[in-house]
């Protein structure tokens, strides 16, 4: 059976909420929120309540980074350090750690921030190439509902958007 | 009596309307812009030639001999550094605590915080003298295989300072890209290819939104503590050493607050200038003015308050060195340089506490350039009555700065400029995408029944701007 993908655009951020809602209550048989994609002008964190609960792993690379920086920190320093023991220390330690916590910590930040950064482009698909089916309207003021569907459901699909006030549907052959 | 609150910013702004008075800004400054570049860059050139003074014939026409061996080099380092905080520091700070009145001016906030680090960065490159050895600043291992001294405050400036430039330069970067992708969107030729490659693929999905919130409240969490660490560790180069006037328990916080307060102080002085320049009132508002002067102002009493802690515990320690300093300073040869700094960051910023000042721009565009002039003086004051009157009297001396010195110094607030102004004319200075969210959860919260529709109140502005 053939797919096609479609982009429904709405005025209202309330009206794609509700349209939404109801693809989640089944009102479009064969069609789970999970095929949903929500595209705005702003960040609708309200939209969770029906698209449900999409987790972000974002932290994990956060944290993956700051201990390899708090590590890499320790091991780095302390091996250039190493190489000091050949020169006199005057009393005090090869190896001192209150000097090294304050370079550790600034290298626990500098992998966690950068670790973050490469983890949210690579986690939000980002530096891929753009869909096709994509309205400049998005970055202005409208909210679109992205969809890939079968043939057999688009025009039921399509009803419910029209039932919630769908000022444009775009669609394309996949 | 019932108080009528003045809004921040006019909710029923059309969503179209800030792309396109954002988007026009970007294209269509005042002439009063070009001539504050024109300027700049007649600032920078003073620098370049007194730089290829110094460059051609040594660090002589600096004057820069024992014991001054850093003096006004290292005094605007500090300056430049402390400027960078309050961009980065507050942005963050607003943004944990859901201040949202940051969110019209945070950007140029941070966009400052970066070319202040990239004109900081400048000036141990300058002191070099030797520029050409500038790669000596970093910390690398020698041809013997020795590492550089992980103990001097030094070595931690050099992983300090990088870090928060790297680390602020992606907190700008991060909070544009949704901008970004809206410049694409609206701009043809030069601008568009630009704006595609900026803004990564952006296309507004649930998904990027979700992870575009968590990165930026990870990266807020983390630019905190840097932004601490960092002045910290600049005070450092000082408190680490047995000098007097230099080796004090409360230099961190003191210069922490230092860099706050001329943050805060260069946030008003550029609010006044883009509100000028880009004709940008409906966002960049009296209301918002007026709560940046409030922080500013409550950040110069800690300031005040912290010289205060650092004269009394130097006059009751009975600390020979430090006193005699500290009298010198108020008394001696920089008597008015102390004075002018004790009026510019303690008495001047009480004409923040009244409403009619903080509402007129002008007034407070000059008191804005007042309380940074006092912050400069500050930083001169913790480093040159120091080396003039350290512990050896026979090398006592007073040192004025040369030519060259100031010609680089004046020459380095036109290259801030210049970066500065560029910016703001390649990248939206207001966050677009911010300021909608602002109006969308303010009429929200006001429980408006149409408050999500958006494109009724955008019509207008969509036939006259796409």
């Amino acid at each position: 059976m053939s797919k096609r993908r479609m982009m429904a655009l709405f005025s209202d951020f309330d009206e794609a909420h509700a349209a939404i809602a109801d693809i989640r209550r089944n009102e479009v048989p064969g069609l789970t929120v999970d095929d949903l994609t929500m595209k705005s002008p702003i960040e609708h964190p309200e939209v969770e309540e029906v698209l449900g609960d999409r987790p972000v792993h974002i932290q994990k690379f956060t944290l993956f980074g700051a201990l390899f920086g708090l590590t890499f920190g320790f091991l780095f320093l302390s091996g250039a350090q190493a190489t000091f023991l050949v020169q006199p220390q005057g009393g005090k330690p090869v190896i001192p750690l209150p000097s090294n916590f304050v370079l550790m910590y600034e290298m626990l930040i500098f992998f966690g921030v950068w670790c973050t950064f490469f983890a949210f482009l690579f986690l939000s698909g980002l530096l891929r190439k753009r869909p096709t089916l994509y309205s400049e309207k998005v970055s202005l003021d409208q909210v679109a509902i992205m969809v890939e569907v079968d043939d057999s459901i688009s025009d039921s699909l399509k009803n419910l958007f029209q039932k919630h006030r769908v000022l444009e549907i775009r669609e394309e052959a996949v | 009596m019932t108080m009528v609150t003045e809004k921040d910013i006019n909710e029923q702004i059309a969503w179209a309307k800030i792309n396109t008075d954002v988007l026009k800004s970007m294209e269509n400054p005042r002439p009063a812009y070009w001539v504050t570049l024109a300027v700049c860059l007649a600032m920078i050139s003073t620098a370049v030639i007194a730089e290829y003074i110094q460059y051609t014939t040594g660090m002589g026409p600096a004057n820069l001999n024992n014991p001054h061996m850093w003096d006004m080099y290292i005094a605007t380092f500090v300056f430049w550094i402390g400027m960078s905080h309050s961009g980065t520091l507050l942005s963050a700070i607003l943004h944990l605590i859901h201040a949202d009145w940051r969110k019209p001016i945070y950007r140029f906030a941070e966009a400052m915080t970066t070319f202040s680090l990239m004109t900081a960065g400048l000036f141990p490159i300058i002191h070099l003298g030797r520029v050409w050895n500038m790669y000596w600043v970093l910390p690398y291992v020698s041809d013997r295989g020795h590492w550089p001294n992980f103990r001097s405050p030094l070595v931690w400036d050099a992983f300090a300072i990088s870090t928060y430039l790297s680390a602020s330069m992606l907190f700008l970067f991060v909070g544009m890209i949704p901008d970004l992708a809206i410049c694409r969107d609206n701009t043809t030729g030069w601008r568009k290819k630009l704006y595609t490659v900026l803004s990564l693929g952006w296309v507004g999905s649930d998904q990027q939104w979700r992870n575009f919130r968590k990165i930026y409240l990870l990266m807020a969490c983390f630019l905190i503590p840097l932004a601490v660490s960092v002045h910290s560790i600049v005070s450092a180069d000082f408190a680490m050493s047995i000098m007097p006037g230099w080796h004090i328990t409360t230099f961190p916080p003191y210069f922490v607050a230092g860099a706050l307060y001329s943050g805060c102080a260069a946030i008003i002085t550029l609010f006044i200038l883009l509100r000028y320049f880009f004709r940008f009132e409906e966002y960049m508002t009296l209301p918002i003015m007026e709560k940046t002067c409030k922080l500013t102002f409550a950040i110069a009493m800690v300031w005040t308050y912290l010289n205060l802690v650092e004269f009394a515990s130097v006059w009751y320690g009975h600390d020979i060195y430090n006193k005699e300093l500290l009298i010198a300073k108020a008394t001696g040869p920089y008597a008015w340089v102390f004075w002018t700094m004790i009026f510019c960051g303690s008495v001047l910023p009480f004409a923040l506490a009244f409403r009619s000042l903080r509402r007129h721009m002008p007034t407070m565009f000059i008191v804005s350039l007042g309380l940074n002039l006092g912050m400069f003086f500050e930083r001169w004051m913790i480093v040159a009555p120091t080396l003039s009157m350290a512990h050896e009297p026979h090398q006592w001396d007073v040192m004025w700065g040369s030519i060259v010195e100031w010609a680089i110094v004046f020459g380095s607030f036109g290259w801030f400029g210049m970066l500065f102004l560029i910016f703001v004319k390649v990248f939206p200075s207001v966050s677009m995408y911010e300021v909608k969210e602002m109006v969308f959860h303010r009429r929200r919260s006001q429980g408006e029944e149409d408050v999500a529709r958006m494109t009724d109140h955008a019509k207008p502005a969509t036939q006259e701007g796409t």
